[in-house]
């Protein structure tokens, strides 16, 4: 995918924000690109970007993670350093959003930052094997109450949609309509279907993107 | 076969309580277990439920006290510290033989430890969950969908023998997400309980339910009444799963999260041709001493697991009756061990490194 220099990355709970902002994280810096990810989340305490600061430094992408993330410190305390990616226009910025109303209102105190940048892009992410997100209209119902926490709205929609490692050539068939149908419903494209590259090539639809499994538990 | 949903832990435990006819929830917020309580407060007001965030959590176990006592299934869920702040109410309802669902996503500690996954309370849940002569059910989820399927089985339990159960579960399987079926829903019997506080319209005597007695000798006998369904328990309702036992010369014992990892541990241990096997409990009360008891037939040397400093030891020791030696490898404070680091342990059971 080519991404514009912003990336707002946000969606519900769970429906893999995170392992598609790693995947969007490589596959810019693997153009040639610097990126920066910003890790937003100051909701979920576990399985975030900032566990991989390490891995994608190796790949030479900078992570700017909660003051206390990861820490046993439950304090939702941001970088002063987000603010200083903004000014940085040399690297890519991608911003990997909280779940939910709740995580995006960490985004809402950049809306300024963020209109001020410039022309980004703001991909709603969906997957339609989360139980709240299973139709179209749910989905619509949980970006309206994202875009109203954070005050921006979606630029276009990723189907995300997943079951892990036991994701099927079938489940992201079955689910590209789904992703179709809810990108009408907000009035904005489909900008890509992600499915797990073992399957990728199998996929019929257009803008299929490759991802690999990143995020998973230690075992 | 019934569609998949990816499910956090903590997600999965509400819903499947849901599905199992709980509509009455009290609780009060705490990492790692708060999306299942607001998994709750969106899905019961919904539904003609109850969900209730108390002041503290005294108040929450306390209000699963008076709910249960008028008959309907009640739960609550937290995490460590805040476990131990509903001990009171645990004891006060093992005294009153009533059941209740109480769900506990450890973290570290003691004290207010940390926020990362732990096992430090199997001590807590299994041996003394309240003061008093009492042991509650105690049941360790290692998989989504197993949570999913426990919960069920522990409100069945808890009401088959009219006492509180536990889900000890941890942060790291409450915040991780996994394929999920859930069971169909189904018009539930739930069973008649004639002793509920529920109202005797002129037409029974008055139930009552108190964990007061004002005799030492009423008092007695009814513990002692209650330790023989103790006994009924651990004779009838052990869970457990082996894994690559059949001809194991060293038995893992591991629970919960860490029992994932001793798992794929085990199977790189195969590969190398070391005959290892997992005995992962299930129950934790009652403890699964019947294969443990037979694996020590056969198997040389145990090795316990855990995200603890040994807390199951002592009741793998007893439940092979000290015939071999139990070794112990577990991280704690919220650290996970690795696969790699249990293998290490298994090669050292053979004298090897």
């Amino acid at each position: 995918m080519n991404l514009k220099q912003l990336t707002i990355i946000y969606g519900h709970y769970g429906c893999g924000k995170t392992n598609l902002s790693l995947n969007l994280a490589l596959d810019c810096a693997k153009q040639g690109n610097r990126v920066t990810i910003v890790d937003l989340d100051i909701v979920n305490p576990y399985f975030r970007s900032s566990d991989y600061k390490t891995q994608l430094a190796e790949k030479g992408i900078d992570v700017i993670c909660p003051s206390f993330a990861g820490t046993n410190l439950d304090t939702p305390a941001l970088s002063p350093r987000i603010y200083s990616a903004f000014e940085n226009k040399d690297s890519h910025i991608i911003l990997d959003v909280g779940g939910d109303d709740a995580g995006a209102y960490a985004l809402g105190r950049f809306r300024k930052n963020i209109q001020d940048y410039g022309d980004y892009s703001a991909y709603y992410i969906i997957n339609k094997y989360r139980n709240f997100t299973t139709t179209p209209a749910d989905a619509e119902q949980i970006c309206s109450e994202i875009v109203s926490a954070c005050g921006i709205t979606p630029t276009g929609v990723i189907n995300n949609s997943h079951l892990q490692s036991l994701t099927t050539v079938d489940d992201v068939q079955k689910a590209y309509s789904y992703g179709e149908e809810t990108a009408k419903l907000l009035g904005v494209p489909l900008t890509a279907t992600t499915a797990p590259k073992n399957i990728a090539d199998s996929v019929v639809g257009d803008n299929i993107f490759p991802v690999d499994i990143i995020v998973k538990p230690p075992f | 076969m019934a569609e998949r949903f990816l499910m956090k832990g903590n997600e999965a435990l509400a819903e499947a309580a849901i599905q199992a006819g709980c509509k009455h929830f009290f609780g009060y917020p705490i990492t790692p277990q708060t999306e299942l309580a607001a998994y709750m407060s969106k899905r019961l007001p919904k539904i003609g439920g109850t969900y209730l965030q108390a002041e503290s959590e005294l108040a929450a176990a306390n209000m699963v006290l008076g709910a249960t006592s008028a008959g309907v299934r009640a739960m609550t869920s937290s995490s460590s510290p805040g476990i131990s702040l509903k001990t009171e109410a645990i004891s006060y309802m093992a005294g009153s033989d009533v059941p209740a669902l109480i769900i506990n996503v450890q973290r570290g500690g003691p004290g207010l430890g940390g926020i990362q996954p732990s096992q430090s309370d199997y001590w807590q849940a299994t041996k003394a969950p309240g003061h008093g002569d009492l042991h509650i059910l105690v049941f360790a989820p290692a998989t989504v969908q197993e949570m999913v399927n426990l919960v069920g089985k522990a409100f069945d339990l808890g009401d088959k023998y009219r006492m509180p159960a536990m889900i000890l579960a941890d942060g790291m399987l409450g915040q991780m997400m996994e394929p999920v079926e859930l069971p169909d829903t189904m018009e539930q019997q739930l069973p008649e309980k004639p002793w509920a506080t529920c109202g005797h319209k002129n037409a029974r005597k008055h139930n009552v339910i108190n964990s007061l007695y004002l005799t030492p000798q009423a008092l007695e006998e009814l513990v002692v009444e209650r330790f023989k369904r103790y006994e009924v328990i651990k004779e009838n309702e052990q869970m457990w799963q082996e894994y690559r036992t059949e001809d194991a010369d060293y038995v893992v014992v591991a629970f919960g999260a860490s029992s994932r990892v001793a798992m794929s541990a085990v199977d790189t241990a195969r590969e190398q041709g070391i005959r290892v096997g997992l005995l992962r409990p299930i129950t934790l009360f009652p403890f699964p001493t019947k294969p443990l008891k037979k694996l020590a037939e056969t198997a040389q040397k145990f090795l316990c697991v855990e995200m603890n400093m040994g807390q199951m030891v002592d009741d793998v020791r007893l439940a092979i009756e000290c015939k071999r030696p139990v070794e112990f490898f577990g991280r704690t404070g919220g650290i996970i061990p690795t696969p790699a680091e249990v293998l290490n342990e298994i090669k050292k059971l053979g004298g090897t490194k």
